[in-house]
């Protein structure tokens, strides 16, 4: 919403500063994106087209010869062509400096002089209108500076972005009285009268079928209308509020919209048959050609104005019907100015695609009341600029749907002092409610008073959105500032410290965390090698390369590598914690989303991934099992294995499948861990606080024990063989060798172990060692098809 | 030859011995000859016995000093050849350090990552925890619990992300068990609704995490991105509670120049509403081009939780009032650096995450 301050002074005395005054405004809550002071752009003057004439060189210029009063006549290049001979336009003579800080200069464009600049609004910061040179009415004196005639020198336009829950602050008298009451500056919309004839019994009539969407109906017949053009004052204030001046009629319209923030409709009442307009529901599949020519298709909900045949002439609130259009020719009007439920506005016109500025004030809710005063003000500024004045006739035409309650709300002073975190008096909060038309009253109770809320303020409607208002006008900046503390000592859980140490030991290892798009195309999922189980999908993607959500990290791992290789950074070793995707079977329930923690290690063999795993066990406290599994989703067919703690399988280590490493044009090999980090960490939660053992004083013994063992038994079940037989003397176990050799037996490879063993209470005897070691060669050689290698 | 003499001779030939040495191998080949039992000196002291009794002291002493010499010499000795030995040694070894073939170096926390991390540790210190909640949420969690039913304008505010579900686009989670889309959280509030619910004030937490939008991605805006949310219910909480938290959060996560301020604002979920602005950390609040010479920056929004809000979720709004306050974790990364576009930070390039 923007808003001038000439205009606002129409409401209240308010002087000061400009940035002083749109502090006030943002510290009011209509924060100021924009302070302009309009100044006089000294050079720009009014000029008369006096020739135009095609450039020789150049076809999307033309050359243009303007007068600027002194007779003579100075040429310029032009890339618009909608003006005529005789037009008046605004003119930067060189020199001038644009608001945009350009400096206009004299130029040569493809041989031809051009001295000067023709501007459109929006070069003047006069409007939006970039489309053409700005057109000025004939009444403009050449060569005197245009903005001086304009009256707009040293007037402040201010550019406020207006809150969902101030429909008020959607209008000029809205905004007035907010800044009037902070300033304690006496605010008043002034009373405009306009003299009637006759009766507009026969003429009109008004009925509501539906009053719950029409709270009220107010109209007027206007006659005598001429649809002209309306005066320079009023095109220039529409202008600067963002408004494209159009005919005297709809000026005035959208003038009383902006001023008031009531939205208002004309309809040609010689083409509404009996002058009748009701209002009601639309039925599903009704349709309407809407002024812009297009048919629109309404459902039940809409709101409709229909004519006196029942047939639709509008739809409510969002916009009028073709068939009743004022025309250059109309000469008497039906004036509408209604209210509308905000909810059934809001709907219709999102599904329409209709936005209008109509359609934004009535979606917050317009003030209901005001709108017999906005009729009064229509006809005023429409006399007023009428050449020959228009004739209103008979009275106003005021019919009520369903009109909100006048809430009276009880307010504590003892609550908004707490709200707030400061003691107020019930005199500060009626002080502070009174000059923005709330009506207070004392009550039986010292600390309650009752507060009316005013019409144009349908979002207040509770004590605590009084607490807001009182605390607008007293400026937030003006409470206190104090610091609440929790009755607990701040912390984060075990999970998230546990979370933090998994990340620690990624990095330490050499990792980088890496953050790829959680969506997917579809395609990506078998890209990846992935089983093709239905993916979660979204509704409405941007995209559809984002349609998918991710169900592995993988994908997003590879692409991340893939980047990275397609760049030159080779060997990169990634990884990322985050939530992954499924489809609950519960029809009651959420998708799955479960969090892993996956890392994908170029150039790097199944062995690294294995060996970031032993990190993580060391740090956790953890003792992951793996079993080898072939052919996992997107795994190397042969090098892969299933993790588990106990029985519980946590996720999958190994490489990426070579095919998939192929696709995404990764040319060396890739290991991969992939971990259900949510269950890892309950784990290693579960482990956390064990008793330690005492370190023993007694001397250790080595025994270092190699096997034969066949391919296909895993070297984790001769491990786990060696610790159940070693027994409890055991202190460490270790696999130190591999050995495959073609002198050894076809299928068979030599395996390693180093036990450490140690007693807690003695030094163990030879011979005690001697038994352990073979209690373990015995229970490898019984339980697995391995031979001690001798 | 008098006693005296053949222990002279002996002391001489000893000494003679270690100054034909040349390092320790050969030092350590004497040794024996020096004090072994075969030794010339050795030999003497056995032949004690034949000295006479009145001159046995003054032989024995000169036998021990003539010991004493010896082995002062092969001290000596041993450890100039173990001084020129270790020098030898090290000489051998004498390294060019840059010469460092191994590559090995500490990965990097993702910058969103580090941030967030910083962000909890300072309301960890203010006395919060940290809680935590899924992505993919009801529309009861994510607006309506929030004050914001289905036709509710304000919904505009958020370009939403839905899930499809196939044949049932609704789930039966909604309030009383009503049906209710599924959707792609867009802020972290349905985790405070969350919390409400499932434990009693007081209550002083932030929810940190990944929020989705239906954004086209731009220098400023990505569809994924994250945010923290705080929220504190307690008895007696006020509005100028709120913005002394929020002024201690800011002094201690940007530092003492660095102060908030409030702005009214409007939000479904929080009545009153603001907006909080922080002073530029460019300028430090004299005006520059990133604050649009206003010397502040408007960092995130805030207010009290609204009564409806602590009513959906089972909290008596008489007895407890509480605030709440979001903002972009995304966009404090970009300023801590100096970061022009946020989509720099989702390339996984290691050569813009190893930076951090």
């Amino acid at each position: 919403m923007k808003v001038l301050l000439s205009w606002l002074r129409e409401f209240a005395p308010i002087e000061g500063d400009p940035h002083e005054l749109a502090d006030h405004m943002s510290d009011l809550g209509m924060a100021v994106e924009e302070t302009r002071v309009l100044d006089s752009l000294e050079g720009l003057v009014v000029a008369r087209v006096g020739d135009l004439r095609p450039h020789p060189k150049a076809d999307r210029i033309q050359l243009v010869d303007v007068e600027t009063g002194d007779g003579e006549r100075l040429q310029v290049c032009c890339g618009a062509f909608n003006m005529s001979v005789g037009d008046l336009i605004p003119f930067a003579t060189i020199g001038t400096v644009m608001p945009d800080g350009m400096e206009i200069s004299q130029r040569k464009m493809r041989g031809e002089m051009s001295n000067g600049m023709c501007c459109s609004a929006a070069e003047l910061g006069l409007g939006s209108d970039q489309d053409g040179i700005m057109i000025l009415p004939d009444d403009l004196e050449t060569g005197v500076s245009l903005m001086e005639q304009l009256g707009l020198v040293g007037d402040v336009l201010w550019d406020l972005e207006i809150n969902p829950n101030r429909p008020d602050a959607m209008s000029v008298a809205g905004v007035a009285r907010d800044l009037a009451a902070r300033l304690g500056v006496p605010f008043e919309i002034p009373e405009w009268t306009v003299a009637s004839t006759g009766s507009e019994e026969g003429l009109a009539r008004i009925e509501i079928a539906d009053g719950d969407l029409c709270p009220r109906f107010t109209g007027r017949v206007i006659t005598g209308v001429t649809v002209g053009t309306s005066p320079l004052w009023m095109q220039m204030r529409l202008t600067l509020l963002g408004m494209r001046p159009i005919n005297s009629v709809v000026d005035v319209s959208n003038y009383v919209m902006l001023e008031l923030g009531t939205p208002n409709h004309t309809y040609d009442l010689s083409l509404l048959a009996n002058g009748h307009i009701g209002v009601r529901r639309a039925a599903n599949g009704e349709s309407i050609t809407t002024l812009d020519d297009q048919e629109r298709t309404l459902l039940a909900d809409d709101g409709l104005i229909v004519n006196d045949g029942d047939e639709p002439i509008g739809i409510a609130g969002v916009m009028g019907g073709a068939s009743t259009e004022i025309s250059a020719t109309t000469d008497s009007v039906l004036l509408e100015l209604a209210s509308w439920e905000p909810e059934s506005i809001a709907r219709t016109s999102q599904r329409l695609g209709l936005r209008s500025e109509a359609s934004a004030r009535f979606e917050r809710g317009t003030d209901w009341r005001i709108n017999a005063i906005a009729v009064q003000r229509f006809c005023h500024l429409l006399n007023e600029i009428s050449p020959d004045g228009i004739e209103v006739v008979g009275a106003v035409l005021d019919v009520a749907g369903t009109t909100p309650d006048i809430l009276s709300v009880p307010v504590r002073t003892s609550r908004i002092s707490m709200l707030l975190g400061r003691e107020f008096s019930s005199e500060e909060i009626r002080e502070l409610l009174t000059p923005i038309g709330f009506g207070i009253e004392a009550t039986d109770s010292e600390d309650v008073q009752l507060v009316t809320i005013p019409s144009f303020r349908p979002d207040t409607q509770t004590e605590t959105d009084i607490a807001e208002e009182v605390a607008r006008h007293f400026g937030y900046g003006k409470l206190g500032a104090t610091v609440p503390r929790s009755p607990d000592a701040g912390h984060l859980s075990p999970q998230q410290k546990l979370r933090r140490v998994v990340r620690q030991v990624m990095t330490g290892a050499g990792l980088t965390e890496a953050m790829p798009n959680p969506f997917l195309a579809p395609d990506e999922i078998a890209k990846a090698g992935l089983a093709t189980k239905e993916p979660v999908r979204l509704l409405n993607p941007l995209a559809v390369e984002e349609s998918v959500l991710r169900p592995s990290l993988l994908p997003g791992l590879l692409a991340a590598v893939a980047y990275n290789y397609s760049h030159r950074n080779t060997g990169v070793k990634l990884f990322e914690t985050g939530a992954v995707f499924e489809p609950s079977e519960d029809s009651s329930a959420l998708p799955l989303e479960n969090e892993h923690l996956a890392a994908l290690l170029s150039n790097a063999d199944a062995f690294a991934a294995t060996a970031l795993l032993k990190d993580l066990a060391s740090a956790l406290k953890l003792e992951f099992e793996l079993t080898n599994a072939d052919s996992l989703g997107g795994l190397h067919p042969t090098r892969g294995a299933l993790i588990s703690i106990g029985d519980t399988e946590v996720g999958s280590v190994g490489e990426v499948d070579p095919a998939v490493l192929g696709k995404y044009e990764i040319e060396h090999r890739c290991a991969w861990l992939d971990l259900r980090l949510d269950l890892v960490i309950e784990a290693a939660i579960s482990v956390e606080g064990t008793a330690y053992q005492p370190v023993s004083t007694f001397p250790s013994s080595d025994v270092d024990l190699a096997f034969v063992v066949a391919e296909g038994v895993q070297a984790s079940q001769i491990e786990m063989t060696l610790r159940n037989a070693a027994g409890e003397e055991l202190q460490s176990l270790h696999l130190f060798d591999v050995f495959r050799s073609e002198q050894m037996d076809e299928g068979v490879r030599s395996l390693a172990f180093s036990l450490r063993l140690q007693a807690k209470d003695r030094t163990m005897t030879d011979d005690e060692v001697g038994a352990v070691r073979q209690r373990c060669i015995d229970a490898v050689e019984s339980s697995h098809s391995a031979t001690l290698r001798a | 030859m008098s006693v005296y003499d053949q222990i002279a001779e002996a002391q001489a030939s000893a000494i003679g011995e270690i100054e034909n040495t040349g390092d320790l191998d050969s030092l350590k080949a004497i040794e024996p000859v020096l004090f072994g039992k075969k030794s010339a000196l050795s030999g003497l002291k056995r032949l004690m016995g034949d000295v006479d009794v009145e001159e046995r002291a003054d032989v024995g002493q000169a036998l021990n000093e003539a010991q004493q010499t010896v082995r002062e010499a092969h001290a000596a000795a041993k450890e100039k050849f173990e001084l020129s030995s270790r020098k030898a040694q090290l000489e051998s070894e004498r390294l060019d350090l840059t010469e460092s073939l191994q590559t090995n170096s500490r990965g990097h926390l993702h910058l969103v990552t580090q941030t967030m991390e910083r962000l909890e540790d300072v309301f960890v210190g203010m006395g919060f925890t940290v809680s935590e909640g899924p992505q993919a949420e009801t529309d009861w969690y994510n607006f309506e619990a929030l004050n914001l039913p289905a036709a509710h304008p304000a919904r505009s505010m958020f370009d939403t992300l839905y899930l499809d579900l196939g044949e049932r686009t609704e789930i039966g989670d909604g309030e009383g068990g009503e049906a209710t889309n599924i959707l792609l959280r867009t802020h972290t509030s349905p985790v405070q609704v969350r919390v409400m619910e499932s434990i009693a004030p007081p209550i002083y937490t932030v929810c940190p995490g990944r929020v989705f939008r239906r954004d086209t991605a731009d220098a400023s805006h990505m569809p994924v991105f994250h945010q923290i949310e705080g929220l504190v219910v307690d008895r007696g909480i006020s509005l100028s509670d709120l913005a002394g938290t929020l002024n201690e959060f800011t002094a201690a996560y940007f530092g003492g120049a660095i102060s908030s301020r409030l702005r009214p604002s409007y939000f479904p979920f929080t009545e009153p509403s603001a907006e909080f602005d922080i002073t530029c950390v460019i300028c430090e609040g004299d005006g520059c081009q990133t604050c649009q010479r206003t010397g502040w920056i408007e960092l995130g929004g805030c207010g009290m939780v609204h009564p409806n809000v602590l009513a959906n979720c089972g909290v008596d709004s008489e007895e407890w009032t509480g605030f709440a306050f979001g903002f972009g974790i995304d966009r404090l990364a970009l300023m801590r650096y100096g970061i022009k576009d946020l989509r720099d930070m989702y390339t996984n390039d290691v050569r813009f995450l190893g930076q951090f």
